[in-house]
């Protein structure tokens, strides 16, 4: 049990002078987990309206493909992205593979039908009478967008919430597309990974106690805001 | 309806200003082996690198074999890799040039001090029939890296085939340092560059409970070199950084910063860039 208490004493002098690997990673990883979770909600959000408000043939087919996609393994989208972003690949002339533009490509794929299904399900959970109400009132169809979108904030902020907890931990993308390069696309859970194979554990109990308090101060702030718009 | 575009163009913009600086130009991309990387010997060459050039030096710490296929594939500008065979094939396809020597080390086979199948001191292909006879664990790479291309080569010295399908021979699947903590898990046998293992004896504070049981024999030598991604293949590829760093890490400095790279006053590796 030594090296375990071991683990953690060392841990804690790593977050407390501030190791510099240690907070690139921490770095990288906010950085990649934001970007993705913004550009999933600008396509998402506008995509799970319309699965959640308009009727169209082939809806309910479409809903329970995006479902499915809420299932998506990482590794799979790692392996998907690496092959298109290679230099042999279709995306090659970028060249992106070990970037981090890359992983954050990798992760919008993953966070974007958490997004969707997420701020379908909510639009689909509001008042039936809103929309007769918003087409009375001589609304157009952007005006009923955003109106509706507002009225389903709390789920849509619940929605980010979750796609932030999931992008931010995974390993997969970032491992296979992202290299695990240390000072540039080394993050929390690929260092961790590393780490742990080395047979180092505080610099991956550090790691991992940092990820636990993102996940807390995120989850913190959004019932902090929850119970201030209701007020 | 106007702040509303405004927020959008600001999450655009943030967006992309997160991802924005991570586009560096002028770093170069390097793929090389695991050990060169798990025993801290880039992590310690990299500023030098760096400092002497101007050049920013990134890298993916995969085995020979994923490395070799990185440079195929045109995704890295310059190779440091360890199995002599598969790079002067690499070479002679045409995916690479300048292969140059730049240091070695040796493999040892190594394992529980008390040694359950008894080959202390045996000749390298004894042991593997020893360990095969007594059916004992042995842990391989099992991921086509040099080390991996070595074993190989070894079960076929002693006559056998690589036993994949044995209950006792376990297949890994990832870098040096952690097949050499599995093994330490299980209490098995594995076959390592011992730059990597003095690493290992050297993060368990000299308490390993492993003992090297067979070394130095020719067959165990392990031969690091550096090749350069041909340009003519893969024009995208920084070749004018890829040869800066081939020419620096031969060069007399490098050359003595590798030879002052010591964990438990031993030398990692040993460079022999000069060496015809």
């Amino acid at each position: 049990m030594d090296f375990l208490l071991d683990g953690f004493v060392q841990a804690f002098t790593l977050l407390w002078r501030q190791d510099p690997a240690v907070f690139s990673a921490i770095g990288t990883t906010v950085r990649v987990s934001t970007a993705s979770v913004l550009l999933s909600l600008l396509l998402g959000i506008p995509a799970g309206f319309v699965l959640g408000y308009a009727e169209f043939p082939g809806k309910r087919s479409l809903r329970t493909l995006v479902d499915t996609l809420l299932s998506l393994p990482t590794v799979f989208i790692g392996l998907l992205v690496y092959a298109f972003v290679s230099r042999r690949g279709p995306l090659g002339e970028l060249g992106l593979l070990f970037t981090l533009p890359a992983i954050v490509i990798g992760q919008t794929i993953l966070a974007l039908p958490v997004i969707t299904a997420l701020t379908a399900a909510a639009v689909e959970a509001l008042d039936r009478r809103l929309r007769p109400t918003l087409t009375a009132l001589g609304a157009d169809g952007r005006q009923i967008l955003l109106t509706t979108v507002r009225e389903a904030h709390f789920g849509i902020l619940t929605a980010a919430v979750t796609a932030y907890g999931r992008v931010m931990t995974e390993v997969g993308i970032s491992m296979m597309v992202g290299g695990n390069i240390k000072w540039h696309t080394r993050t929390i859970t690929t260092a961790i990974a590393l780490e742990t194979g080395k047979g180092e554990f505080a610099t991956g109990i550090a790691l991992g106690l940092v990820l636990l308090a993102i996940a807390l101060g995120v989850n913190f702030s959004l019932s902090l805001l929850k119970r201030r718009w209701q007020a | 309806m106007r702040k509303n575009r405004f927020i959008i163009a600001a999450v655009m913009i943030l967006g992309l200003a997160l991802c924005g600086p991570a586009v560096a130009g002028e770093a170069l991309m390097m793929a090389t082996t695991t050990s060169t990387d798990n025993t801290g010997l880039l992590d310690y060459l990299a500023p030098e690198f760096t400092r002497d050039t101007g050049i920013p030096l990134k890298w993916v710490a995969v085995g020979t074999g994923k490395a070799l296929k990185l440079g195929q594939n045109c995704d890295v500008d310059v190779l440091m890799v360890h199995a002599p065979e598969a790079e002067k094939k690499f070479v002679a396809d045409g995916y690479g040039v300048n292969r140059r020597r730049v240091m070695y080390n040796d493999f040892v086979l190594i394992g529980p001090k008390a040694d359950p199948a008894r080959i202390k001191g045996l000749d390298v292909r004894q042991a593997f029939h020893k360990i095969a006879e007594k059916k004992a664990f042995f842990i391989s790479r099992g991921d086509n890296s040099g080390t991996n291309k070595k074993e190989i080569k070894l079960w076929k010295l002693a006559g056998m085939t690589p036993p994949e399908k044995q209950s006792w021979y376990v297949q890994s699947g990832q870098g040096m340092l952690s097949t050499i903590n599995i093994a330490a898990e299980r209490g098995g046998y594995t076959l390592t560059d011992r730059g990597t293992y003095i690493k290992y004896e050297a993060s368990r504070k000299g308490k390993s409970p492993f003992a090297i049981l067979v070394q130095g024999s020719p067959e165990l030598f392990n031969q690091y070199g550096v090749i350069v991604i041909n340009k003519q293949r893969c024009p995208k590829v920084r070749d004018d950084l890829a040869r800066r760093f081939s020419d620096w890490i031969t060069s007399t400095r490098a050359q003595k910063l590798i030879a002052d790279f010591k964990l438990l006053g031993k030398p990692l590796f040993t460079p022999n860039a000069g060496a015809r």
